[in-house]
């Protein structure tokens, strides 16, 4: 399903001027409109994106949104998305430069920014949960491997996340590979 | 952070390290990644909104073509076996990965010590809490969108301050 070019600058600045706090936070985010209200693409697909966009140096918001920009309209699309991306934060800090002391202080912000840390965690989690469920669909027992594997490896900061993400698109190539070598003897 | 400080900071002394503390910090506090924000506070303090306008492009360009190049490679190829391989490894580690980024965040919500709670309510950030368990409501039982309910965090947020200091 195609979505126009005004409709994907709309719904990234939106997403994009929500966005609080950096990494994976737009994440959910982006999953909820380009998974299920624009059907762009599938959670797999959402997924994929997610991992080039971490293998890619920048920001995660900035770099999934070009891939999923990129996917919509080709180079367009993606110029498309990375400005909608970054236009929130333009304007936001241009317009706050000259005073950000007053605002960094603000009591209000704070309590809203405080209140958005539960739902965004609230947010994310459910996310998790979500596209877990859709990680597992296939190959059941790989995938849980891969995942506790990998979550105990960056929870309890064993090695650095670029190496279990190293590690983990290594062990899925080496598995799968190696089921095929095997099957094909059969 | 490291690069910014012994690139803009100590090399081209753009912005004071002063300076740069406070961006980070003011980052957490509005919307997009910490190098937009740096790059366009830096610009705006050298050039005024036109420099912030640069800078920001400037700091996304390499990204964006590095991306644009990977993202031809992956289309045009994604049905390589060992492209799917490699795929078929890397999403559940990518689900682990935004689960701990959540339970920090999560952490990092629940136990926050601000300034402005009341004396005996110190250690348990409670808007945190409730805007999590609404949020969760929100989400898995009516099904609302994301960015509502984010909204629905900071209304939470800002109903529990007014609260306060009643």
């Amino acid at each position: 399903m195609s979505i126009s070019f005004t409709k994907l600058f709309l719904t990234t600045f939106k997403i994009s001027a929500v966005t609080f706090g950096g990494g994976y936070t737009i994440v959910p985010i982006l999953r909820d409109a380009f998974v299920n209200k624009y059907p762009l693409m599938d959670d797999e697909e959402m997924i994929n994106l997610i991992a080039i966009a971490q293998s890619s140096p920048g920001a995660m918001a900035v770099n999934t949104s070009i891939l999923i920009g990129y996917k919509a309209h080709k180079i367009k699309g993606a110029l498309t998305t990375a400005v909608a991306t970054v236009l929130p934060p333009l304007i936001i800090i241009t317009a706050i430069s000259f005073a950000y002391q007053l605002f960094a202080t603000n009591p209000w912000i704070q309590a809203a920014l405080i209140g958005m840390r539960g739902s965004i965690t609230a947010v994310m989690a459910y996310a998790v949960f979500n596209m877990g469920r859709n990680v597992l669909q296939q190959k059941k027992r790989f995938g849980l491997i891969v995942m506790i594997g990998s979550f105990i490896l960056g929870y309890f900061h064993f090695l650095p996340t670029a190496l279990v993400i190293l590690l983990s698109g290594f062990s899925g190539y080496a598995y799968f590979g190696l089921r095929r070598q095997i099957k094909g003897w059969w | 952070m490291p690069m910014i400080q012994r690139y803009i900071v100590e090399q081209r002394g753009w912005i004071t390290f002063h300076q740069l503390a406070d961006i980070t910090s003011i980052s957490q506090m509005t919307p997009g990644p910490i190098a937009i924000n740096a790059a366009t506070f830096v610009g705006v303090k050298v050039a005024g909104p036109l420099g912030g306008v640069v800078a920001t492009i400037g700091s996304i360009t390499p990204s964006f073509i590095l991306l644009i190049l990977l993202a031809y490679f992956f289309f045009r190829n994604s049905n390589l076996y060992y492209i799917q391989d490699i795929l078929k490894g890397l999403r559940p580690a990518i689900v682990s990965l935004i689960l701990i980024a959540a339970i920090s965040l999560g952490g990092s919500a629940i136990f926050l010590e601000t300034d402005f709670t009341i004396p005996w309510l110190q250690n348990l950030n409670y808007p945190a809490i409730v805007s999590a368990i609404v949020a969760f409501f929100l989400l898995i039982k009516y099904k609302v969108d994301s960015v509502i309910v984010i909204f629905s965090g900071a209304l939470i947020g800002i109903i529990y301050h007014a609260i306060t200091i009643i």
